[in-house]
């Protein structure tokens, strides 16, 4: 064992060690064996590099034959619910990635009702959830729950717009909201600055939750507080998005090819994709954690408290069935018993070589 | 006029068109200024000077269109304003005692933002440009080019140029009133390899080789507004300013204007109401060429 242990039971024979301080070890072998689940949904306006954005996050191409519609068809949709799943593997550890896609989001004239399919979409994952979790046959539960939603806002406006505090008010309970900056090529440092200020005191003015790193803990060395602390200053992250390799500066990095100069996606004074990266991936846990024990806690309370008396009695009807499906297995057993012993008799008055049909009840 | 959702950069390129401040700009918007609720309508008039040439220029500027969820009907305001103005112009010219120089507050040119969103024209953009195309000269402009790169914005143009020719709308400068060959050449080259401009706007002066350029300054280069390899700015200004100026206005009122009044003419059976006396009188609409309203 390599692992240094920060207390005096560094030799294993040492007296009094009792050895489950290898625990976090077994810990690690067996999330790693069992791979690790994540759901992200994306929503903004189209145009605003989401794809994108996704595809460079992840080093893949989660949209490979992608139609883009006209807006004369643009008028006629409405928002479409679209997951799909990736499985990536970095250094043995597997991650089942599922990105949820909500195309027509904010395209229509009139915005009004374009939030609702994405919230019965949220809620039907936690219900699914729900559901499972009160099932006889827990073993393979699927978490398809939202972990984290990215809100992508337009850096062409001034702050939020109306469509975009009604949506985060509307879904701040149900899901974690990373608010994005889309597109951040656009603005000059200062105006970035700004519009991150603009946008946290309208967060703030509408009552609005959206997801808070949770502080570095004190007995963390000082790399990660300092880390922690740098991220929380950069919310909202603002984003270039791109998986075009330009050369630039004598490497190949990265970024968007401009007539006056290079945008560097992995540059941190370029953009804040760096952060917006690490926070994911180092937060991951905590997403899911807060997901799990605020979120779906609140939606699970709200929907027994609704439909109470019918929960209860869904768990009665359980035993109930059970029961009446074993009585008819046992009658199903007997009838198939009667049906062995007229066939023997008939068989007994015929040839007789039906002794393989014995008796198997 | 300068339509399209807040955040466009519609102030900052109408002060760089003209260079000078005829646009509140966007920057001066502090904490209480909140999106209007329903689409307002601001003219600001100024007085601006070239080499012994005075202009009066009027700014309308349209807060508050497209920002709200429900935008159905948003371009009506904006309608009722053209309007309104082409009917103030009416009611002046069929005065018995009318003034020499009629005060002209009609619209003459109306620049679209379009969203640089890389994709395709929005819903939006459609509905309102399919609208008011019928009544006042709409140029429809690229905001923000800074956000595509070369082939982003050439693909983005073919395909906003192939929508807007499929469903039908005619931006300025519109095909049926080139008046001879040459204007036809010389638009049909504008229409379908420039239109619509894709430009930057900027008020901030930097130096650049030496000279001081109008551009915006970021971590990874300065973009220059009249650099025509950063983006077509420039030729928005030539052609709105130097080379149609004369032809905007002169469209608005021989065309657009026209078939305002004979509409109003024959809505009425005769004047626009209040001017009673003169209904003998006044000549029968005119044979001009005028295009049928659809």
């Amino acid at each position: 064992m390599s692992k240094q242990q920060p207390t005096q039971f560094i030799n294993p024979e040492t007296p009094g060690y009792v050895g489950f301080a290898n625990l976090p070890n077994q810990v690690h072998r067996k999330s790693v064996k069992k791979g690790f689940e994540f759901t992200l949904m994306v929503v903004g306006e189209s145009g605003l590099g989401k794809s994108t954005l996704i595809n460079s996050l992840f080093l893949t191409d989660l949209y490979p034959e992608r139609i883009i519609p006209g807006a004369a068809e643009k008028i006629e949709r409405t928002v479409q619910i679209e997951a799909s799943t990736v499985e990536i593997e970095e250094r043995g550890v597997k991650l089942r990635l599922t990105v949820v896609d909500t195309p027509g989001y904010g395209d229509a004239i009139n915005c009004r009702d374009c939030f609702k399919t994405i919230i019965s979409y949220i809620d039907e994952q936690f219900e699914r959830y729900l559901h499972d979790e009160s099932g006889l046959n827990r073993r393979h539960i699927i978490d398809n729950r939202v972990h984290c939603c990215f809100y992508f806002l337009s850096p062409f406006g001034h702050g939020l717009k109306p469509l975009d505090v009604a949506f985060m008010k509307a879904i701040h309970n149900k899901v974690n909201i990373v608010p994005v900056i889309a597109k951040a090529d656009t603005l000059t440092l200062k105006e970035r600055e700004r519009l991150k200020k603009r946008i946290l005191d309208e967060i703030e003015e509408h009552n609005i939750k959206i997801y808070h790193l949770p502080d570095a803990e004190s007995d963390e060395d000082e790399d990660f507080k300092e880390q922690t602390r740098l991220l929380k200053a950069s919310i909202p992250f603002s984003v270039v998005g791109s998986n075009q390799l330009i050369e630039a500066k004598g490497k190949k990095v990265r970024g968007r090819l401009y007539p006056w100069g290079v945008v560097e996606v992995e540059n941190p004074e370029h953009n804040d994709f760096l952060k917006l990266r690490t926070m994911l991936i180092t937060h991951m846990q905590d997403l899911q954690e807060v997901t799990q024990d605020l979120h779906y806690e609140n939606f699970r309370s709200e929907r027994l408290k609704r439909g109470g008396r019918k929960v209860e009695s869904e768990d009665m009807n359980k035993d109930q069935i059970l029961l009446e499906k074993e009585a008819e297995l046992r009658r199903m057993q007997e009838m198939i018993a009667r049906m062995q012993a007229q066939m023997q008799m008939q068989m007994q008055g015929g040839d007789g070589d039906s002794g393989a049909l014995g008796h198997h009840v | 006029m300068s339509k399209g959702q807040s955040g466009l950069g519609k102030s900052t390129l109408v002060n760089t068109l003209f260079k000078s401040q005829v646009s509140r700009k966007a920057s001066s918007w502090n904490r209480e200024e909140k999106i209007p609720k329903t689409v307002e309508i601001k003219a600001i008039g100024h007085v601006i000077e070239e080499g012994g040439v005075k202009m009066k220029l009027t700014v309308i500027d349209t807060p508050g269109f497209g920002d709200q969820i429900n935008n159905e009907n948003c371009w009506e305001p904006i309608e009722k304003y053209i309007n309104e103005q082409y009917e103030k112009f009416l009611k002046e010219e069929v005065n018995i005692a009318r003034k020499k120089r009629i005060p002209d507050t009609r619209v003459h040119c109306c620049l679209y933002f379009i969203s640089p969103t890389g994709h395709s024209l929005r819903p939006l953009d459609l509905e309102f440009m399919k609208h008011l195309s019928k009544v006042v000269n709409i140029i429809p402009v690229i905001a923000k080019a800074d956000t595509m790169t070369l082939e982003e914005k050439s693909e983005f143009k073919q395909r906003v140029r192939k929508e807007l020719e499929v469903n039908g709308i005619e931006f300025y400068p519109q095909k049926e009133f080139d008046e001879d060959l040459e204007d036809k050449t010389e638009n049909d080259k504008i229409r379908q390899e420039s239109m619509p401009f894709a430009v930057v706007g900027s008020d901030k002066e930097y130096q650049v080789n030496g000279k001081r350029v109008l551009g915006r300054k970021t971590p990874w280069g300065i973009i220059e507004v009249e650099n025509l390899n950063h983006c077509e700015f420039a030729l928005l200004r030539d052609f709105v300013i130097r080379t149609h100026l004369q032809d905007l206005k002169e469209v608005t009122h021989n065309i657009h204007y026209e078939t305002y009044r004979a509409k109003r003419l024959n809505d009425n059976g005769g004047l626009p109401p209040g001017e009673g006396l003169l209904g003998s009188v006044l000549p029968p609409v005119p044979a001009t060429p005028c295009p049928t309203a659809e």
